[in-house]
């Protein structure tokens, strides 16, 4: 009785808006299915794989994008929030007003953030350009491929860096002070010290970092729809919007179920191997 | 690494740079601002000067088109009934999975943590079929049951590690003066749990105020949220950057204002759930 009652609404919810969804995704994947007549789907076996696997070069394209903005956005977003976290963790006068201005852009909707910077890419950039005549503000940032993937790399680091830097705050104001202390004595510099004990104690925020950036950005969806909707023609777009446009752009609710399925495998053996890798650093004091 | 250091050149260097960057990092902040209070054609000249004179005719327009007391309304009863939810039903679920660690128990735990994996986009359509048969599609509840749904690994988790902490002792006291199972985890249990409560809170809060998918495949016209209601703007009146920098600066608005008032608690609320997570 207390069980059903302490365990049974969190359980109920459970099963019935994500196991049994997912459970449903295994079957689905394999059908032709159009989502009007969303009670009818026609079994047809392997069809949907093959075509993902032989015939659908743009699902492919959105996975080499994901996969190069999830390595420049992890790279950046955590770069930047490391050295921000190292600056922050100073006594610097300024360094609660700091803090606080570098995790506002994470409180707002990666949907509304686009937006935002849509417009800033396109008359906020300009404008600026007009004004000092350098030539980075002059581009047509969501025109080309090329710097339409830097544009979302630039808001996704803008974004995320903040929360990173909390993380990697929270971890630097714990390293243990006799052990500054002693480097200290021992002659170390600045970037040895870094290197040999800062980063090594560290190493669980590390790892915690990069797990969230990497799933953040193979699953970026919100940033993408708003900021470029994929474009230049289909340049910037990300699996999850693939997946999406497939389902409710098509109708073909059975293929974009059946990549559904493939980019859960992606995501699953890219945060495990990440997790397992960066765990194997972790060291202790 | 927070030792009481003099204030060197180099801190004060290391200042001036930090207080740059900050700069830089609110830069967007202040052409959404400043923009939302120019005429459109001041704005297509000169999208970074200043307003010539702040009149607040964009945001009425804007007001009215995005009816924006409506939609904050509707975000503001789904995500404050959700995370109640999630709350009660993640606290409770975490507290039996500690207390009662039967065989069933420690696999649920192990299901749910695992599930987290899982994006959202995998589970999306064959959930669109479910939510259709459980009538769950276009009513309120049946978004607040998502939320439950997709929310309590999480919580439950952070929960979990939190109630591990808390002394059997306490709670066998209360038994002996006849306290109800119910009556021990509510009076005596939870109230215990608050840190760990204000980090679910916070976390589920940021994040089902700014959802956009999962509302937009469950949800109708009636119950559109923010994020809904500024897509939907967006197409119709994309280029009137006039109305547009003005509904996105009243659609960012109530979640700011949700920081800068909490702003202790949130960052020490995230700091918290990712040390577990």
């Amino acid at each position: 009785m207390q069980q059903t009652v302490f365990v049974g609404p969190g359980l109920i919810a459970f099963i019935l808006i994500v196991l049994l969804p997912f459970v449903m995704g295994f079957y689905y994947m394999f059908t032709e299915w159009d989502g009007i007549n969303i009670g009818d789907a026609k079994w047809t076996g392997m069809r949907n794989l093959t075509k993902i696997f032989t015939d659908d070069e743009r699902f492919w394209d959105a996975f080499l994008f994901t996969v190069k903005f999830t390595l420049a956005g992890v790279l950046i977003t955590n770069l930047t929030a490391f050295l921000l976290a190292l600056m922050l963790s100073r006594n610097l006068k300024s360094r609660n007003v700091l803090r606080t201005i570098f995790f506002l852009p994470n409180v707002i909707g990666g949907l509304l953030l686009g937006y935002i910077w849509y417009f800033i890419f396109v008359r906020g950039f300009a404008a600026i350009g007009e004004a000092t005549g350098i030539g980075f503000f002059n581009l047509q940032w969501l025109g080309t491929p090329n710097t339409a993937f830097w544009g979302i790399v630039i808001v996704f680091v803008w974004q995320t860096a903040g929360y990173m830097m909390i993380i990697y705050i929270a971890a630097m104001i714990g390293v243990p002070k006799d052990l500054i202390e002693a480097a200290k004595i021992d002659g170390a510099g600045m970037l040895q010290m870094l290197r040999s004990v800062t980063i090594p104690l560290i190493m669980p925020a590390i790892t915690i970092c990069l797990f969230l950036t990497t799933s953040n950005a193979f699953k970026m969806f919100d940033l993408n729809l708003s900021l470029t909707s994929g474009g230049p023609g289909n340049a910037t777009e990300s699996i999850a919007l693939n997946i999406y446009r497939e389902a409710l752009g098509y109708s073909r609710y059975g293929l974009g179920t059946a990549k559904a399925m493939i980019f859960f495998l992606g995501v699953a053996i890219i945060t495990v191997t990440q997790v397992w890798i960066t765990k194997k650093q972790e060291v202790e004091a | 690494m927070e030792t009481r250091q003099k204030y060197t050149p180099l801190l004060f260097v290391t200042e001036i740079i930090g207080i740059l960057l900050a700069l830089l990092f609110i830069a967007p902040f202040y052409f959404l601002i400043v923009n939302s209070f120019k005429k459109l054609g001041d704005i297509l000249l000169n999208a970074s000067s200043l307003p010539e004179k702040i009149n607040f005719g964009n945001f009425q327009r804007a007001w009215e088109a995005v009816e924006f007391p409506r939609v904050f309304m509707n975000s503001f009863l789904v995500t404050s009934v959700s995370v109640l939810a999630l709350v009660v039903i993640s606290s409770m679920m975490a507290y039996r999975l500690v207390r009662r660690p039967t065989t069933f128990n420690k696999l649920l735990l192990t299901a749910l943590i695992a599930a987290m994996i899982i994006p959202f986009q995998s589970v999306m359509l064959p959930l669109m079929r479910v939510t259709s048969w459980l009538e769950l599609r276009g009513h309120f509840h049946g978004i607040v049951i998502c939320y439950m749904g997709f929310g309590i690994s999480l919580s439950m988790f952070l929960y979990h590690g939190f109630v591990k902490s808390v002394p059997l002792e306490i709670e066998e006291a209360a038994v002996m003066d006849g306290c109800t199972p119910y009556g021990v985890f509510w009076r005596i249990v939870f109230p215990l749990l608050k840190p760990i409560t204000v980090t679910v809170i916070i976390l589920n809060v940021l994040w089902i105020w700014n959802d956009y998918l999962l509302p937009m495949l469950v949800i109708n016209d009636r119950m559109t949220t923010i994020p809904l209601a500024v897509q939907k703007f967006f197409g119709q009146y994309l280029r009137k950057w006039d109305l547009a920098m003005a509904a996105l600066t009243l659609s960012t608005l109530p979640v700011i204002a949700f920081f800068l008032f909490l702003q202790k608690h949130i960052i020490e609320g995230i700091t918290a759930g990712s040390v577990k997570g």
